[in-house]
């Protein structure tokens, strides 16, 4: 038996025992083995697409699937196919520019749209200002690339007003 | 933090998590916690350039140097290593097969005690991983809690109000918290209930991968649980979904399936374990996945007594050890597949015959 995802002879075989539909088998080789194992959770991509599948098959017509898979994040550029396929979504904004998209999603992965869970002290609180870091990084570089170092230290002033300091040890804030 | 370039002072040790203590270790090898972290202001990995990895490498260094209690931590840049030493790390389950394989800028920051490592540019930015021995879930989250609170108190993470710390996958968006623990389940296999504990669990939003070996059903007999849902619970309900709810279900399961075989069956289970010791302490040449096969019934042998002149650390560093990187980092050498088989026989020998305290020649 050869290996599911290469030419190799397929020496371990993995079941998920959780699997709805009953114990799924994997047969792999050792490389490929190693990999599914020592990731310890499920393999990202075959679960984004069976959520992804079965949210598919409620609803959506041809039509709209080629729509939604044409949607381009504007900061990133990823489109929905892309993300579709590779199971990684690109930028943080994608969670705002994909996200009545990405509910039903989320919703078949976590049954939850809520975190309730841990909160950072401090973070970029809202979208916009992520979604100007990301640009300003950019226009940095370009003004870097160009030798243009007074633009780019005052985007570089801009940037570290967004971040905010880091918190020195010992202040008490 | 200091840069680390020669690993073979690893090499001659073993993590702190394989002692083989801890709450009950006799079935639970490890707890291991991880959380899946992004910077604000960068693009997640698969759009990053080449460029953008190299900016939050230097600049996650750079941070953590500000950590005083981070001086004297590791940080290992994973380009420059040979494949060997890459696997070796993988192996030691301090960096992940998937960052060990990938190209361009990443790293990893690692304790000497091996309790914890943070991977720079995996699937998210950092992923920060704890690692204890035994059951032990609670301390490694409060281990793991406060690393996350310093090294957020030097970068701006990306987090959203509503979905929580903001991941390259949606399967960890949310707390980004994996649980992992690994059991040792040879008597559950053997007694052949193992897939209907597990599916009495299916409701429960865990997930359990178990690895077989070729040939066999059981070879190996180790499990994975680990929390499937990441976003909608807090990370104190998720360690104890897997903690409290799963992992002791399993440990009661497993301890009845060994009082049945020991009562029913005695001298069979006494004389398969010493078998499986015999061949590893006498072969002139084992493949590693036969070397896992027997460690694990010989694991199960010094767990209810049948054993008693091999220590479980030993057994459970000889997991770790007998690995092709591992072989060729204490041989000094790369070595071939066939020659990994003689060397790894000799290994075997040198630390399972003679006394009990040979184990301590390992560390
Ligand atoms: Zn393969
Ligand atoms: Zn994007």
């Amino acid at each position: 038996m050869k290996c599911q995802y290469c030419d190799k002879p397929a020496t371990f075989h993995i079941t998920e025992l959780t699997e709805p539909d009953g114990p799924k088998v994997l047969h792999l080789c050792e490389h490929h083995a190693r990999n599914v194992l020592q990731k310890g959770e499920p393999t990202p991509v075959s679960s984004v697409a069976g959520a992804l599948a079965k949210q598919l098959q409620l609803g959506q017509t041809k039509e709209e699937l080629r729509k939604l898979d044409q949607k381009e994040c504007p900061v990133c550029g990823i489109t929905f196919f892309e993300f579709r396929n590779s199971g990684r979504l690109g930028c943080p904004l994608d969670y705002d520019h994909f996200e009545a998209d990405l509910k039903p999603l989320l919703i078949n992965i976590h049954d939850s749209l809520e975190h309730t869970g841990k909160r950072p002290t401090r973070a970029a609180a809202t979208a916009d200002s992520q979604v100007d870091l990301i640009r300003l990084r950019k226009e940095m570089e370009v003004a870097v690339e160009r030798e243009e170092y007074e633009r780019a230290s005052e985007l570089r002033d801009q940037i570290n007003a967004i971040q905010g300091e880091p918190k020195r040890r010992g202040n008490a804030t | 933090m200091k840069e680390a370039t020669d690993l073979s002072v690893l090499a001659k040790n073993s993590g702190e998590w394989l002692r083989g203590t801890g709450p009950e270790s006799d079935i639970v090898i490890s707890s291991r916690i991880r959380l899946a972290r992004n910077l604000a202001g960068f693009p997640f990995i698969r759009k990053c350039s080449p460029d953008d990895r190299e900016k939050i490498q230097r600049q996650v260094r750079s941070r953590l140097e500000n950590l005083p209690e981070w001086d004297e931590i590791p940080y290992v840049d994973i380009t420059t290593l040979s494949e060997v030493d890459r696997q070796f790390l993988v192996e030691r389950q301090l960096i992940s097969r998937e960052i060990a394989d990938s190209e361009g800028s990443r790293a990893v920051a690692i304790d000497p005690s091996e309790q914890y490592s943070v991977m720079i540019n995996e699937e998210d930015h950092l992923r920060i991983q704890v690692m204890h021995s035994g059951l032990d879930l609670i301390s490694a989250w409060e281990q793991i809690d406060r690393i996350d609170d310093a090294i957020e108190g030097e970068v701006l993470y990306a987090f959203h109000s509503k979905f929580g710390y903001l991941t390259a996958c949606p399967t960890n968006v949310g707390t980004g918290l994996r649980v992992s623990v690994m059991l040792h389940l040879p008597g559950l296999v053997i007694t052949q209930q193992i897939e209907k504990v597990f599916r009495s669990m299916q409701r429960i939003n865990v997930t359990v991968r178990g690895l077989y070996g070729e040939g066999s059903q059981y070879t190996g007999d180790f499990y994975q649980v680990s929390n499937q849902v990441t976003l909608g619970h807090t990370e104190k309900e998720l360690l104890e979904m897997v903690g409290h709810e799963v992992v002791p279900r399993i440990i009661d399961y497993e301890r009845k399936a060994r009082e049945f075989l020991i009562e029913k069956g005695q001298q069979d289970l006494h004389d398969d374990v010493s078998r499986a010791l015999g061949i590893l302490s006498t072969a002139r040449k084992i493949s590693s996945e036969e070397t896992m096969h027997y460690l694990s019934k010989v694991r199960m042998g010094v767990n209810l007594g049948l054993i008693d002149d091999v220590q479980l650390a030993t057994i459970n560093k000889l997991f770790i050890h007998t690995q092709p990187a591992h072989l060729q980092k204490l041989h000094g050498r790369v070595l071939t597949t066939s020659d990994r088989n003689v060397e790894r026989a000799s290994y075997l020998q040198r630390h399972l015959c003679g006394p009990a305290d040979r184990a301590d020649e390992l560390n």
